[in-house]
């Protein structure tokens, strides 16, 4: 049986938990910011991917390296991949190109294998090409000295 | 018996020809000559309108072999889209625009028409199994003719090269002189492009 002391002190703690939630709410800015709903929300700044240019240096061992040029409407499929038509071995002195690493020829297994492994072969998910804007979030990181030399 | 009918026979299509081999007794030169010209204004005329309604891409999509497959692909293309606003559609790069190269190839489009009733394509499918084939017929074509299409719009006489990226200066300036044409390189730029193996099997997963 539940006394009646009992009962006010879980209404006073139910009420209180419902308070800091209040006070909490109030802190939290939506990505919309300070913007009633009826208001139409600013667009953000329109970014563009950088043009051609020299390869950029690493800031870390084992980075993959970034990819100095816009890379819009190049497809990658089981078909065909646009960007080995210039990083393949085959094809990258004639294209003046970076030739893909050695280790993408290797599977999970580390067998080596005669062409580009499935596994390496969609180069999307780790080279990327840049955009040049201001961090969404602040960071303190600072590149290896002996890669970049800064 | 059988020669004299056909020597005066009463048909309608023998009366014509007769007619037609008789020296006119009736009109005038001059307006034989008026109607010769009118005629041959509307004939030339109407050849030429009728060649160009088969010159548009509302024509090459209304087949749905065109406008589900290799349709939707160029709409996703700088071809298509782009910041200048500037398009080039179906006929731009696929037909000739010179006169009598476009004459051959509407005759040659008669085998499509063929292909079409023989539902060669008519499937997805089937599509995508004779997408190399139909591309080496394209890039085939565009290599004998040095990209002429390309060159309607896109000439080298024309390219600033300093405006270019980095990249397209190095290969522009240095494909010119070894002789290549536009295809060479720019396979695909506005289709989906068949599987590559044959082609280039390094730009291409495993095998």
């Amino acid at each position: 049986m539940i006394k009646p002391l009992q009962i006010a002190l879980l209404m006073v703690l139910v009420n209180w938990m419902g308070l800091s939630q209040f006070a909490l709410a109030e802190h939290v800015v939506s990505l919309r910011g300070h913007n009633a709903l009826d208001n139409a929300s600013r667009a953000p700044e329109q970014k563009h991917w950088q043009k051609d240019g020299e390869p950029i240096v690493r800031d870390y061992v084992q980075q993959p390296p970034l990819i100095p040029h816009q890379t819009t409407g190049y497809k990658i499929n089981r078909k065909f991949n646009k960007c080995l038509t210039c990083h393949s071995w085959a094809n990258y002195k004639e294209a003046g190109a970076t030739k893909i690493s050695q280790t993408h020829f290797e599977d999970r297994d580390e067998n080596v294998l005669a062409n580009v492994s499935a596994r390496r072969y969609f180069c999307t998910q780790c080279h990327v090409p840049q955009v040049n804007t201001k961090p969404l979030v602040g960071n303190t990181f600072e590149p290896i000295k002996a890669i970049s030399g800064r | 018996m059988t020669d004299k009918q056909t020597e005066s026979c009463t048909g309608f299509l023998c009366g014509f020809l007769a007619l037609l081999k008789k020296p006119s007794a009736r009109y005038s030169l001059g307006i034989l000559l008026l109607l010769g010209f009118v005629g041959g204004i509307i004939f030339w005329g109407g050849f030429n309108w009728a060649m160009e309604m088969t010159n548009n891409e509302t024509f090459c999509i209304s087949c749905h072999e065109m406008r589900d497959n290799v349709y939707q692909e160029y709409k996703e293309t700088v071809h298509y889209s782009n910041r200048t606003g500037v398009r080039a559609t179906c006929p731009d790069c696929h037909v000739p625009k010179e006169w009598h190269y476009k004459v051959i190839r509407k005759i040659q489009a008669t085998n499509e028409l063929l292909h079409k009733a023989l539902g060669s394509i008519d499937t997805r499918e089937k599509f995508e199994a004779k997408r190399l084939k139909l591309a080496r017929h394209v890039w085939g074509v565009m290599k004998e003719t040095d990209s002429r299409e390309c060159r309607n719009c896109h000439d080298y006489e024309s390219m600033d090269f300093v405006a270019q990226g980095r990249r397209a200066v190095n290969r522009h300036s240095t494909g010119l002189e070894k002789g290549k044409t536009c295809i060479d390189c720019h396979k695909g730029i506005a289709h989906s492009l068949p599987d590559m193996h044959e082609v280039d099997p390094t730009a291409v997963v495993g095998n």
